[in-house]
């Protein structure tokens, strides 16, 4: 590299160009930069290739009418997804409504001086534990104590309240609230994770501001610090939310496989992902372009969320933190 | 520097005074600091600063000497800071506010306070202002107030045609007078202000030292300023902090209180002297 200022180069002058080595390193780390965020780019769209030409040809059989039928019978070659779209959706927003209430508490109670420093990093560790647990555990462990322990109560609420369609149904085994609950544990950590974040980007003049305004704790924390972190528990109830569309096993285990759209809570359901588990591995040649054409309608409908997300997320960033 | 910790304006017999003692009417808030510390460390002693009312008082000092830490026990901010701890008392209203039954964030409700950093809330220009008046459940004209608030703090104008932009949208300038209409917007009687115009250009100073004046027809304020043209220009009173480095430490007192005028024209101590007259800082 030319160096124009060379005659500032004097002997007292401690002061000179980067080497030649300096400029190497630059241009490497700038490269493999670039490297990395192409391949990210490259392999998204080789995914959505090959499962689009593998899906193609269902998509052309099947149409639109795919997604609003309700059967899946591989026999007599009639395949409709509606009732696992209604499951997948269904377990998803119950997940996010149980996951983003106790993730966002859990987020606050371990930011918010609620507890000493250490003991927090204690609950901190545990609560990462949670995403260390693998599915197939989760799955085992609703089976074995969570249906169990939800049964009495999901019958009591069927026998009172059954007129309500959320009770309509009463828990005979698997079903979609034990699945939404343990969905609603696994997805906890990554919210809380991302919460924390958040939470903890709030700069302490605000906090100051807020205190100095003469608001409780609680005001402090509900009118001004979570509203300063929203974008970012926001961001993090997006990610919880795609998590818990695409999640697998514990769901097969749990939701009960079963094709029908109810709005009861205790109704066995069943949802794309698990559809996908279970009936891949005995799946004909024409299930299996259905099939390829159900990972992509589960594949666009992570991707719509994601959207979304990101769009309300920069507009409420624009609205209120003045950002261009 | 050292003889003159011996030398101080404000004998140490603070610790005497009952916790309700009657104090003059026009006094608004009165501080007799005895100790201050953050956790060992003996940060700020022996200072007796009255503020009186409809008055600004103005406190300076080189850095570190306390400044800061003396304004922000008058509304109790200091909590917020775990090895914090306070010896002496602070009257207001008759009542000690540091007394053991006394809920800091009831006193933080009348005393209004301006930050160093301007630190409007992350959202609209107007809720940043009716922020107070919603916390304390104003049952008047909402938007009403909020208009007050932004004309006296010399706002209104530029902001009146986008209050529903954010707070954090403004300049550096604006974002501190809109911090001053957040603060005054509940109408509280003591206003504390941290330097205020330390992270300002000097058009916008002007501004905040013309608004301060005229906010002081119906507040108390206390000013915290290294800038001494500042002090001049704007303070009744005038507060002198010095540091004492005599124990090891580097612990803040008060040296002289007065009037500015007397402070700047006339000091009786020579620490005083000095400091104004730029010899260290
Ligand atoms: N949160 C804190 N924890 C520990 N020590 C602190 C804290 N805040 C202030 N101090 C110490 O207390 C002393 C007084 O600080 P203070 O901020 O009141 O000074 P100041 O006069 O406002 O200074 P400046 O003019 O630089 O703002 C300093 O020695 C400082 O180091
Ligand atoms: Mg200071």
């Amino acid at each position: 590299m030319l160096n124009p200022f060379a005659k500032a180069d004097t002997v007292d002058s401690i002061s000179g160009p980067p080497s030649q080595f300096d400029y190497g390193w630059d241009r490497t780390f700038q490269f493999l930069a670039l490297a990395g965020a192409w391949m990210i780019l490259i392999l998204v769209v080789f995914i959505l290739w090959e499962i689009g030409g593998q899906a193609l040809p269902a998509m052309r059989d099947y149409g639109l009418s795919f997604i609003t039928s309700t059967t899946w019978d591989a026999n007599k070659s009639q395949f409709g997804i509606l009732p696992q779209i209604w499951g997948t959706l269904y377990s998803s927003i119950l997940a996010l409504l149980i996951g983003g209430f106790f993730g966002i508490a859990v987020a606050i109670f371990l930011t918010q001086d609620f507890l000493q420093p250490s003991l927090a990093a204690v609950f901190r560790t545990i609560v990462e534990l949670l995403a260390a647990i693998p599915s197939v555990v989760y799955g085992l462990w609703g089976i074995y104590v969570v249906i169990p322990a939800l049964r009495p109560l999901a019958n009591w609420l069927h026998e009172t309240l059954g007129w309500i369609p959320l009770f309509g149904t009463s828990l005979s085994g698997p079903g979609m609230m034990p699945a939404a609950i343990v969905l609603a544990i696994m997805i906890l950590p990554t919210i809380t994770a991302i919460s924390q974040d958040a939470l903890r980007l709030v700069p302490y003049k605000i906090k100051e501001a807020a205190y100095g305004m003469g608001t409780t704790h609680w005001e402090a924390i509900l009118k001004v610090i979570v509203p300063t972190a929203s974008a970012g528990i926001f961001g993090a109830l997006v990610l919880g939310f795609g998590r818990a569309l695409g999640e697998t096993m514990a769901l097969a285990m749990l939701i009960g496989n079963s094709n029908q759209i109810s709005l009861s809570l205790f109704s066995p359901a069943n949802t794309l992902a698990s559809l996908l588990a279970s009936s891949f591995p005995e799946a004909g040649q024409t299930e299996i372009k259905a099939l390829m054409y159900a990972a992509m309608v589960l594949l666009a409908i992570t991707l719509l969320v994601n959207l979304m997300g990101t769009a309300i997320m920069t507009y409420t960033s624009k609205k209120f933190e003045g950002k261009k | 520097m050292n003889a003159t910790a011996e030398a101080m304006a404000i004998p140490t017999a603070v610790n005497a005074v009952p916790t309700t003692a009657a104090m003059p009417a026009s006094i608004a808030i009165d501080c007799k600091l005895d100790k201050v510390f953050y956790g060992d460390f003996l940060a700020v002693r022996d200072s007796h600063v009255p503020i009186e009312k409809g008055k600004i008082t103005g406190f300076i000092g080189p850095s570190g000497c306390g400044k800061s830490t003396v304004l922000r026990c008058l509304n109790r901010m200091n909590d917020l800071i775990k090895i914090f701890r306070f010896q002496g008392h602070v009257h207001f209203h008759g009542q000690d506010v540091y007394a053991r039954n006394v809920d800091p964030v009831i006193l933080r409700r009348y005393i209004g306070m301006v930050f160093q950093q301007p630190n409007p809330f992350t959202m609209s220009i107007f809720d940043n202002v009716a922020f107070g008046l919603r916390l304390n459940r104003f049952k008047g004209n909402l938007q009403e107030q909020v208009e007050k608030s932004l004309r006296r703090a010399a706002l209104w104008d530029e902001v009146k045609d986008k209050l529903n932009n954010s707070g954090l949208s403004l300049s550096g300038g604006q974002q501190q007078r809109l911090c001053i209409a957040r603060a005054i917007a509940t109408e509280p009687s003591i206003l504390l202000m941290d330097e205020p115009c330390s992270a300002l250009d000097p058009v916008a100073t002007r501004r905040i030292e013309e608004l301060m004046i005229e906010l002081k027809a119906k507040y108390t304020i206390a000013l915290v300023t290294h800038n001494m043209q500042q002090a001049m220009r704007v303070a009744d009173k005038t507060a002198f902090f010095g540091v004492d480095i005599s124990k090891g430490g580097r612990t803040g007192y008060l040296v002289e209180m007065g009037d500015t005028q007397q402070i700047f024209e006339n000091p009786k101590e020579d620490l005083t002297k000095k400091y104004i007259r730029g010899e260290f800082s």
